[in-house]
Parts: structure tokens; sequence; C-alpha cells
């Protein structure tokens, strides 16, 4: 019994000084890693492409203010979290920075004064940035961008989220080695495996989350990486598999569609839409198509872009259905041809570039219907970008259909032509409007 | 005291189609440029959204895109020995307003002139002789020729992506084409939109009987399009709103799908809605402009907006008003002719004739602005002006726009207009009918014209302009001789009742019928400053630093519609600003 006791003893004084070690010693930064483009030139210039490929400006950038001062208000699971003031400003922003610990901002998310960050900052996948890409970034922050006086509402969630200290443990269970390693021995797929990997951290969103929440795997190596996940209930595709738009689409498609946020086959929606207005429509067209490659080249496919958008295939049942236009057929066909099919066509292909396919959309066919109710409700709009300025707009169809009428409509879309995904019910509907 | 803006490089009046082609051309030379349009803003969504803007009661009767003659108008009078009257309620044509201009809510026909009709007084003296030319007529060439033009009326059909059948590629003729059109650099952009079926039967007549029908040029996609600024346009529907509408599905060439996204991402280029230009400021020795005074109805004060550079981009009429009242150019006097501004107002001819047919069904609910099969075979380089009596020439067409209830229900003359007779009459032949259409040239004459109203002011105080125009005789006969020719076609397809409205000899101008939105002339352009405002770059003869785009500067207007030749006009000109006169500002005739 007094065994029993001491060992219990000892195990709540190791526990408290686990603990304490936690709170109050100070964790280490990731140490710099070499230089090993020994020739390119670290330069303020260079620095804001960086910014752009990690799409800094997007979340460090509050509605209608001043860009990189913070105070955008980011809606996770845990609660809202306020980005950070990221501009030189030396008392509400990183003004008084060393590089080293700008640097332990991206590798480690720590704050200069050695709080976690919360892990919305995406340390995760930033960890993997060069030294020359963190150091011109270093020198574009300190140098270029202008300092904005804004103090940020310090972010509030609830207990246990509130303790910070708990975020070392999580790190200690989540991160990875801060390095990439290449993919392969081709240098445009592992320039784009490098940008999807680290810097455009594509994983945030587009790989699953573990039982502790963090990304499942952040390099190819781990099975689950890119292979789709969540945001806000909107399904986000899965990016390797053999039924993937890696897989479906040919480099110059993705490159363009990244670009662009538009292809032959689809448009951006949802958040995509605002990483291709906030960085990737900035990025050269080689890191485009580098990022296109590496997709091909994870996806397996030896042949890429298995998909054209001409692809004449018979006419489907429901291409006959919706040209017969028999005012008997279902109230989900009646409502395509009355909203939809001016567009996206009896044939649900839609038109390059402006019309997205209906036929094997992800957006369309994904596993939680939100998205795509989402849009049919509020609409869409495509980010203006130089190589296709048009900002292109769906308008929403909330004032004019019901629930009822919108979940028909969303099942009709998801059973018609190739898709074969789940039906919908009003009551998903009536909360996203 | 009017309220001074900091000054701009280029202040533009007016953000339509040739508003946002000079916008896009000055913004890409680097110069800060500023459009003024008195409008409301408009986009796509949400103003053209599906389903709102297919309404036809709102748009088509009502027409919400158009200017509020409560707010802006003109006054109208057939012969100089009546009295204008205001034009209070809309008729015979219908100004655009708001962002987009008539670019909004056109059909999207997209012509270019035949290259006679850019010299049609040397053509006709050279042809038939100079007797051939009525007194009365102001018939003038243009200064710029069809091949100086040629590359200009390719970029702005590119531009606003026209789908259509090339018929003369280069001097040779290509089968399925208008073998009577002037050479083309390149084929149209897109493929031509697919056919209705009255517009088959036309066609198939008319090549039974020894004609060349083509398919109709039109501004609507007939496939995904992306246009030398990236601007996108995707494949018409067939829904049938076009005239009088906004397109909901991008498939109307139009300045917001064409140009204006593009436009906006400029830095240098900013415009402003609810800016109504009042007049152009001229320097004390009137030879140049020191910019514009506007209304600003947002804080309802004038405002004087300095700008080195001062280009006219209004409809035609109000390019006219401005000029007039700014002083640019002398104002026409038809009592002793002398005097340029105002000069040689032209229309445009037109007629039909309606069949019905019991036992067809044309389904007329399917169809686009431009749809139709045409034929050029009695175009005026077809015409004998001196065996036949007139000048001038017409393009013949069939092919339904639309079938909406309030205005696309032909009916046998005789039908009751209301009750149970009308309502019989619709049962009976909504979608039996069909029609075929002239669409045909106007001359300038001595007595159509436009100038200041004596006695009505606008809201600003302004004298409103005046227009002087009636139906001249030599128009009346080519009507009347494309009546015999439409009718032969008409009898070939054995409708069981058939229709005819043409304007016959004595015809007075009626301003209550819509007739067509082609007001022409007034600003004229010419290589002599005695009968023309502009000169071969449509710029101000008298102030070099003013430019006036439109329709404005045809002397007389030409058998098609005049968007092709505005539009290859507005780019010819931007080019000679751009290349030549940004270096040395001057007279560049």
């Amino acid at each position: 019994m007094k065994t029993l006791m001491r060992l219990v003893l000892i195990g709540i004084v190791l526990a408290v000084v686990v603990i304490a070690a936690m709170v109050w010693v100070p964790v280490q930064h990731t140490p710099a890693q070499a230089l090993t483009e020994p020739g390119s030139a670290i330069t303020a210039a260079r620095g804001e492409y960086v910014m752009r490929t990690a799409n800094c400006m997007a979340c460090h950038t509050a509605d209608d203010g001043q860009p990189f001062a913070g105070g955008r208000q980011i809606e996770s699971p845990l609660g809202i979290i306020y980005s950070t003031n990221i501009t030189p400003d030396k008392d509400t922003g990183i003004g008084h920075y060393s590089l080293d610990e700008f640097r332990a901002t991206l590798y480690d998310g720590l704050r200069k004064d050695g709080a976690h960050l919360y892990p919305a900052m995406p340390y995760e996948n930033l960890r993997f940035m060069s030294e020359a890409d963190v150091q011109a970034m270093y020198l574009y922050f300190m140098q270029e961008v202008p300092a904005v006086n804004n103090k940020v509402p310090e972010t509030a969630l609830k207990f246990p989220f509130n303790q910070r200290w708990g975020l070392r443990a999580w790190n200690m269970l989540v991160l990875k080695e801060a390095e990439f390693k290449p993919v392969s021995d081709d240098a445009q797929i592992n320039r784009g495996a490098y940008l999807v990997q680290g810097p455009t951290h594509c994983g945030a969103c587009h790989s699953p989350r573990n039982s502790l929440m963090a990304q499942d795997g952040v390099s190819d190596e781990h099975p689950a990486f890119l292979t789709g996940g969540d945001v806000d209930g909107w399904s986000v595709p899965d990016l390797r598999g053999k039924d993937s738009v890696s897989a479906q689409w040919s480099t110059q498609q993705m490159a363009h569609y990244l670009a662009t946020g538009r292809n032959d086959h689809a448009t951006s929606v949802g958040e995509m839409s605002l990483v291709v207005e906030h960085s990737l429509q900035y990025l050269t067209s080689e890191d485009n198509h580098a990022i296109a490659a590496y997709l091909t080249h994870l996806s397996g496919s030896l042949e890429a872009g298995t998909l054209s958008a001409e692809s004449a295939t018979a006419p489907t049942e429901t291409e006959r259905l919706l040209t017969r236009a028999d005012p008997t057929m279902s109230l989900g066909a009646r409502l395509y041809i009355d909203n939809c099919g001016g567009c996206h066509a009896v044939d649900g292909r839609g038109a390059a570039e402006i019309f997205p396919a209906l036929d094997g959309n992800a957006l369309v066919t994904a596993n939680s219907p939100t998205g795509l109710i989402h849009v049919i409700l509020h609409g869409a709009e495509l980010p203006s970008t130089e190589l296709r300025p048009e900002a292109l707009r769906m308008q929403g169809h909330a004032w004019r259909l019901s629930d009822e009428e919108v979940a028909e409509l969303a099942t009709f879309v998801r059973q018609s032509w190739h898709n074969k995904a789940s039906s919908v019910s009003a009551g998903v509907v009536k909360p996203l409007r | 005291m009017a309220r001074q803006d900091p000054k701009k490089d280029v202040v533009i009046v007016g953000l339509g189609w040739t508003g946002a082609v000079l916008g896009m051309e000055m913004a890409e030379e680097g110069l800060e440029v500023l459009a003024l349009e008195r409008g409301e803003d408009r986009d796509t969504v949400p103003d053209f959204k599906y389903p709102n803007i297919a309404d036809e009661l709102k748009y088509g009767i009502r027409y919400d895109l158009m200017q509020k003659p409560s707010s802006s108008t003109l006054t109208i009078r057939r012969t100089e020995s009546e009295t204008a009257l205001p034009y209070r309620q809309l008729g015979s044509f219908l100004p655009g307003d708001g962002v987009g201009g008539a670019g909004s809510h056109w059909n999207g026909h997209t012509w270019r002139p035949q290259p006679e009709e850019l010299r049609l007084r040397s053509y006709t003296i050279e042809r038939f002789g100079k007797q051939t030319i009525p007194d009365d007529m102001l018939l003038q060439d243009y200064p710029v020729s069809y091949d100086e033009l040629e590359p200009y009326f390719d970029r702005f059909e590119r531009m606003s992506g026209i789908s259509g059948q090339a018929g003369n590629l280069n001097g040779k003729t290509i089968p399925g084409g208008n073998p009577f059109e002037g050479w083309r650099s390149a084929d149209y952009c897109m493929p031509p939109l697919q056919q209705t079926y009255d517009a088959t039967l036309f066609a198939d007549a008319a090549k039974a009987m020894g004609y060349h029908p083509f398919p109709r040029p039109g501004a609507i996609a007939s496939e995904s399009y992306v246009n030398e600024y990236g601007m996108q346009l995707g494949p018409c529907s067939f829904c049938g709103f076009c005239e009088r509408y906004g397109c909901y599905n991008y498939s109307k060439g139009s300045p917001h799908v064409c140009i204006l996204d593009a436009l906006k991402r400029k830095p240098n280029f900013s415009y402003k809605t609810k800016a109504e230009v009042l007049r152009v400021e001229l320097a004390e020795d009137k030879k140049t402009a020191t910019g514009v005074t506007y209304f600003d109805h947002r804080t309802g004060e004038e405002v004087f907006q300095p700008a080195d550079l001062v280009i006219l981009c209004a409809y035609q009429l109000h390019n006219v008003h401005l000029m007039l009242v700014s002083g640019i150019g002398q104002p026409y006097d038809p009592a002793t002719g002398e005097g340029v501004t105002g000069r040689g107002y032209a229309y445009q001819m037109s007629g039909g004739v309606q069949m019905f047919f019991k036992d067809k069904e044309f389904n007329p609910f399917v169809g686009t602005g431009s749809n139709g099969m045409v034929i050029d075979d009695f175009g005026i380089n077809q015409i004998d002006f001196a065996r036949e009596g007139f000048i001038g020439g017409s393009y013949i067409s069939s092919g339904v726009a639309n079938g909406q209830p309030i205005r696309s229900m032909p009916l046998p003359a005789g039908t009751p207009a209301w009750g149970k007779g009308w309502k019989e009459g619709i049962g009976q032949w909504y979608g039996h009918a069909m029609s075929i259409g002239s669409h045909g040239s106007c001359m300038s004459y001595k007595n159509c014209y436009l100038d200041l109203d004596p006695t009505y002011k606008d809201a600003f105080g302004r004298p409103m302009l005046r227009m002087t125009f009636n139906w001249n005789e030599n128009d009346i006969r080519m009507t009347q001789f494309m009546r015999g020719k439409m009718e032969e076609i008409a009898t070939h397809l054995k409708p069981d009742l058939m229709q005819s409205g043409f304007k016959k000899e004595g015809a007075m101008y009626d301003v209550r019928p819509y007739q067509t939105t082609h007001n022409v002339g007034g600003t004229a352009m010419g290589e002599d400053p005695k009968t023309s405002v502009l000169n071969r770059y449509l710029q101000a003869h008298d102030v070099h630093n003013v430019f006036a785009m439109g329709a404005g500067a045809f002397p007389q207007n030409i058998q098609y519609n005049p968007t092709g030749l505005l539009g290859g006009l507005a780019y010819w000109a931007a080019h000679a600003i751009r290349t030549d006169y940004l270096r040395q500002p001057r007279n560049l005739a």
C-alpha cells in the first residue's frame, strides 16, 4: 500500500515537473538549415515572391485592413483565432524580431516571447522552407513592408485550448524533421514537391487530419498526405488518387487552373479561389507547372490528362432525359433545366474555362454536399487574375429555391451523368442559408 | 463655383463600347485615365442575373436599361415647318444608359461596311455618273479606306467575340460566307451559331432562287472564347433575351464581358458613375480643350475635370449635343448649307414581310439576337444606282430573335387587338409565323440635321438637341425595291398568309414605333473641314485634343448595323493617338 502511494506520489511529482518544464523551460529553436543554393541571391524581391507562395497576406490582413497588419478572424474548430500583425512595427508587429526569431515562427510556431502560436499558422509545412527563402522573406518583411501600428485582439480560446504550453506537447508529437527531402531525380518535380510540401502548404487543407488534429502526413511518404480534407464542412478534394484531378488533368490544365482558377474542366470554389487570388496567380508559370508536374507524379499517373474537354462519349441517360424535357420528369431534373442547364448544359459538361463541368466535378460528388449546397444557395465568384481578368460569377439561388428544392437539385446533380454520390436532404440545406 | 478635381491625362465621356476600348488603349499607354459615365454601374451579376433579367415587362417594354427621357432627351420634328417637340416617351430609338451603354442591350449584329460604302461618293460618280446623286443629298466619302481599316475591324471583331462565316478571305471566295463582303485577313474567331427553322427555310428558298445565303455575324458566342485581354465568353443557350436585355449567360459580347474587368485592374484607370458631362471646356483661343465640366449626381455639384485629352464616347446624339453646346465646330445652318456640327444626321431604312403557316411550328422562344441567315445580293455594291433610281442597298435576312409574349406575338392583319378574338388569334398563330427583314442604308440630306432647340432646355439649362429628320424619296425607292425582292422570296415559301411593312412614297417619320437605335452622323469625319467635324482620325478639326468616337462620324449611314464600323474606327483612332498624337499633340490630318 505504501509502495503504491509512493509510486503515485512520484508520478504526480514527475507530472508536475514535466508540466512545469513544458511551461517554463524555454523551447529550443529548430536551427537554420544550410544554405543549399549558394549561387542564388537573397533579396527582398525574392522574399516578396516567397511571401506570395506562402500566401501570408491572405490570413494576416483583415478585411479592409492594412496589408499584413493582422486582426483577421480565422474560424478554427477550437474557436476564433486572430491573425497577428507581421508588419515590421516594433510595438505591435515583428519589427524587433531577429532572423532566428522570425525563422522560429515559420519552423516552430514560436513567438519572440516564447509563446506558442496556434497551428492555424501552418508551421507544420513552412518548416520545410529553405534557409534562402526564409532569409529572403525576412528581408522583404523588414525592408519592404510598411510598418503598421495595429494591436490585434488577443486570441482567447476556451480551456484547455487557452493553455498555449499544451502546444509544446502537440509539437513534440506532431512536428517532423525540418528539412525538405527531394522526391525524385527530376528537378521540376522536386521544385513542385518543395512548393507543395513547404511554402504553399497545400496539405493544410488537402490532407486529412489525424486524431491529434494534425495533418495526417506532411510529405508524400505518408499515404494519407494530400488525400483530401475538410474545411468548414466542405470536402477538400483528394490530389493523389487515381480518380483525382491530378490524375485526370494534364499538367498544362492543372497549371492553368492554379494561375487563373479555371481550366477546361473546372473552376475554383470556396477557399481555393482565395488561394488563387492572393497566392497562385502571382507564381511564375514555371512554378505552377512544377506544382502540376509534382501532382501528376504523385497521382502515379503515367499519362497525365486522361480527361479532355471534348471527350465525346455516348450521351448519358441524364442527357437524354434532359433533352426530351418531358414535363413529368422529376423535380430535380426540372430545376436543373430551369436554373442550371443554360450554362452547364444537358450533358453536364459546361464549357471550357467558363462553365465548369458538373459531370465528375469534385465539388458536386464530394462526400460532404456542403460546398455544393453553398454554391447553389450563394453562388460563386472567380478571382480576377492577370491571365484571366474576368471575375466570372454564378448567381446564388437562395432567394429562389426552397430547402426542399435545393436538396432535390443537389441530389439530381450528384446522381446524374456519371456521378454516383449520396442524396441530400432538406435538413442539410437549412443551416447553410 | 464648380469643384475642381485633380487633372488627368485623359478624360473619357461615356463608358460603353468605345469608351471601354479607348480606356484600355489609353491606359495601356500608361496615361492617367478617368472615364465619366452618367448612368449606373452595371455588371453581369448582379445586374443581368438570371432569371431577373428575363423580365420582358421591365426591360423589354419599360426599358429599364435605357436612358430615361425625363432626365435626358431631345426634341424632334420632321420638317422645318414643324415645331420640334420633346421625345417624352421612348419609341423609334432607345439610347442605352449606364456602364456598358448600348453594348449591354444590343443584339450583337456586327458587320463591316462594304469597301464601296466608305467611298460612296467616288464610287457613285465613277460607276453611274454625278447626275445620279440627288441635289439635296450630302453624299461624301469616308476619309479612310477599307484597306486601312481592315486590321482594326479584325481587332474589334476578335475583341468582341464574333461568331460567323467568312465569305472573302484575302480575296478568295469562301463557300457559305458572304461573297459580296470586303476582304478579311482572317476568318471570324468563332464558327457561326446554329440556325433556327425559319432561317433554314429562308436560306433554302434564297439558294433555290440563285442567291447566296450566309449566317449572320454576331457577338454571340457559339463556343468558349478568350479574347486579347484574357476576357471570356461562354456558349449561348439561345434563350432569346438579347435585345433590350443584358446577357446573364456570358454569351453576348459587351464591354462587361470583353473589356471591363481587365480594364479595372489597371491602376491608372478609374471611372465614375452618375457623372454627367455638361460641356467640354475650351481654352481662350478655342483651339484646345482644358477638360470637361460634369454634374456629379452623387454630391449634387458641378465639377471641372481638367485633362490634356478629351475623348467623347457618349451615344451619337449626346456627342453631337456636347459639341454644339461646347462650341466645337461651326453649327450647321441648313439655310446657307454652311457649318458642320449637326450636319448630315441619318438613320436606317428597314422593312419586313411577315408570313403565317398553319402547318409549320417555329418554336420562336429558341433564338438569339444575332440568329438568322442573310443574303447580300441586293447590297450596295450589287445595285445599279442609275438603273434602279436610288443610291443605297439592303441586306435581307430571316431568323427569329425571341418569342417573348408581349412584343413578339405577330398576328395576321385584322386580328382583334384584345378579347376573345385576340386570344383565338394567338392560339391559332403563335409559333406559326416567320418573317423576312431588310436592313438598309439611309443617306444624309441637306434637310436632315441636328441643332440646338430654340425653346426647350434641359435640367442644366442647356438648350436641348433638336432633330430634324424625315424619310427621303431616295431611300423609300430603295426600300420599295427590296419589297419586291423579299415578297418574291416569301411567295416561294408558300405561306398561308403574308403581309408586308415598308415605307411608301410620302411616308413621314413616326417616332412612336421602335425602328432602330442606329442614329448616325452629325459629327461627320472627312477631309474637308467645311463638310466635316472630325478628321480621318476622329479628331476635331478645330480642337485638336478632342476626339469623338461613335456613329456620329458616319457622313451617311451604311446599309449594315453600325457597331462593326464604329468599333473598327475606335481602334483606328486609338492607334493614331498612341503612335502619333501623344508624341506631338497637334492636328493629325
